[in-house]
């Protein structure tokens, strides 16, 4: 599936990234980037959700996350977007800890989380266009419009956010992967009210994503191809019941 | 930097601009307490008169904690507080940006409505001037200090209430310089040491804040 998203847009605008963000560009030259977990464990409101969790990913690597709710797929995501400090275990971005900076691991990533962060009296193209440009985009908007166009929201551009449905908004959150591109995509449950057509729209943006050496961790409910990708079933690192109480 | 900020500020007063709702609010709410009080204390012109500087901005004060709440709850409620955070800028300057188009939104409205109700509680003509520059000096740090208390109580309920009473008191030196200001010009005394100070502590918030701010703002997110 031809998915517009021209190759220039990328790259980043060295002049207003820090140094840190070009290198992580991981374009010219090819740089192998490795993200791990090692013996990650994640508290939550004074309870334990999973303990001894390990992962590696590498360029062009995907991880799906899979478990029944409540099992920690998203304190997972957001421990690896850095928003949660890791109650124990180490994660690591090139072998350097991140959770010391993490300025610069946020630069690395884009989290999509059950919030579409829209909002409603901007317009479609407003919307990611802000984005593309927080994100030092090289020009905000033809990313906007490649990125609309990937998720067929184009014609939509001139709508104010309000009048999208559930579906769409969920694209517009989607499309922002495109607008500011990073290197680490993180989905939490992204397929949620997408419709076929749309769900294919994503994995075709996936694909692309990993192709020029991006990772993804996705997590999911419900198919979505990922192509070698490594499954994590986090019910395997839920604490057992006896840990649990010493708690 | 400048672009980030320039495009998160923007992007603020563009959703202020089509709200329309925070400006409005302060700027009635200022309006209508300052008229509230001729009727509570008499309307002889030389109480009023007397009185005016402190009513002026004690309302200011009130009125500019009205709008504070919205600060961030708008972008923590809908997720983009957690974009916002992830940009490769720090989060420090994401502060710093929303708490300028607040302050252009909530802030400069009570600057420029402040002489105008001055007429109404027949301020000293003497006194104009300096409660312009007194409150141009000072509102920078209401916004600033408001920003603190507002990421702090990010998730909590009643956040209201407790927004209130973190922030009024961090309030009150603004006030005691502010009043002072335009007490010492209307007496034919120097205000000029007094805006000095009113200046020093929006410097000294626009100095703290920021970072007091993204720190909240960081445990909120968790």
């Amino acid at each position: 599936m031809g998915i517009g998203i021209p190759p220039g847009h990328m790259s980043y605008d060295p002049a207003a990234a820090p140094a840190a963000r070009v290198r992580m560009a991981g374009r010219e030259p090819p740089h192998m980037a490795e993200f791990a977990g090692e013996a990650l464990a994640c508290v939550r409101a004074e309870r334990l959700v999973f303990k001894d969790l390990s992962f590696a990913l590498s360029d062009g690597g995907a991880l799906r996350l899979t478990g029944p709710n409540g099992s920690g797929k998203s304190s997972l995501l957001r421990v690896m977007a850095g928003f949660i400090r890791p109650a124990a275990g180490a994660l690591t971005w090139d072998g350097a800890t991140v959770t010391k900076d993490r300025e610069t691991h946020g630069s690395r990533l884009a989290f999509i989380g059950h919030l579409d962060a829209a909002k409603p009296v901007l317009t479609v193209d407003e919307s990611v266009r802000f984005w593309a440009r927080l994100y030092g985009a090289d020009d905000p908007a033809a990313a906007t419009t490649a990125a609309l166009e990937a998720f067929d929201l184009l014609r939509l551009a001139d709508f104010p956010v309000r009048l999208l449905s559930s579906g769409q908004r969920r694209r517009l959150a989607l499309s922002r992967l495109l607008a500011a591109p990073a290197a680490l995509w993180l989905l939490d449950e992204p397929t949620t009210g997408l419709d076929a057509a749309s769900v294919a729209r994503l994995e075709a943006a996936i694909a692309a994503h990993r192709k020029t050496g991006g990772m993804v961790a996705l997590a999911t409910h419900t198919d979505v191809a990922l192509p070698d990708a490594e499954t994590l079933a986090l019910e395997r690192f839920a604490p057992t019941p006896a840990l649990e109480a010493n708690e | 930097m400048i672009r980030a900020l320039r495009a998160i500020a923007g992007r603020d007063l563009r959703l202020a601009l089509r709200l329309g709702s925070d400006t409005m609010m302060v700027i009635v709410f200022f309006v209508l307490t300052v008229i509230l009080f001729p009727f509570g204390v008499g309307s002889s012109p030389e109480t009023l008169a007397k009185i005016a500087p402190g009513i002026l901005w004690v309302t200011a004060l009130l009125a500019s904690m009205l709008a504070l709440e919205r600060l961030f709850a708008g972008d923590y409620e809908d997720g983009s507080l957690e974009w916002l955070s992830l940009a490769p800028v720090p989060l420090e300057l994401v502060v710093l940006s929303k708490a300028l188009a607040h302050w252009l939104t909530t802030g400069l409205p009570l600057v420029v409505a402040a002489p105008v109700l001055g007429l109404l509680l027949n301020l000293d003509p003497a006194g104009y001037g300096v409660l312009i520059a007194a409150m141009a000096l000072g509102t920078p740090a209401l916004t600033l200090i408001g920003a603190i208390g507002a990421a702090l109580t990010l998730g909590a309920r009643r956040g209201g209430v407790l927004l209130s009473l973190l922030v009024l008191p961090l309030y009150i030196p603004v006030l005691i310089f502010g009043v002072s200001a335009v007490d010492a010009a209307i007496f034919g005394l120097g205000a000029g040491p007094r805006l000095l100070i009113l200046g020093g502590l929006s410097l000294f918030a626009l100095a703290l804040a920021p970072f007091a701010a993204a720190a909240a703002l960081r445990q909120a997110i968790e």
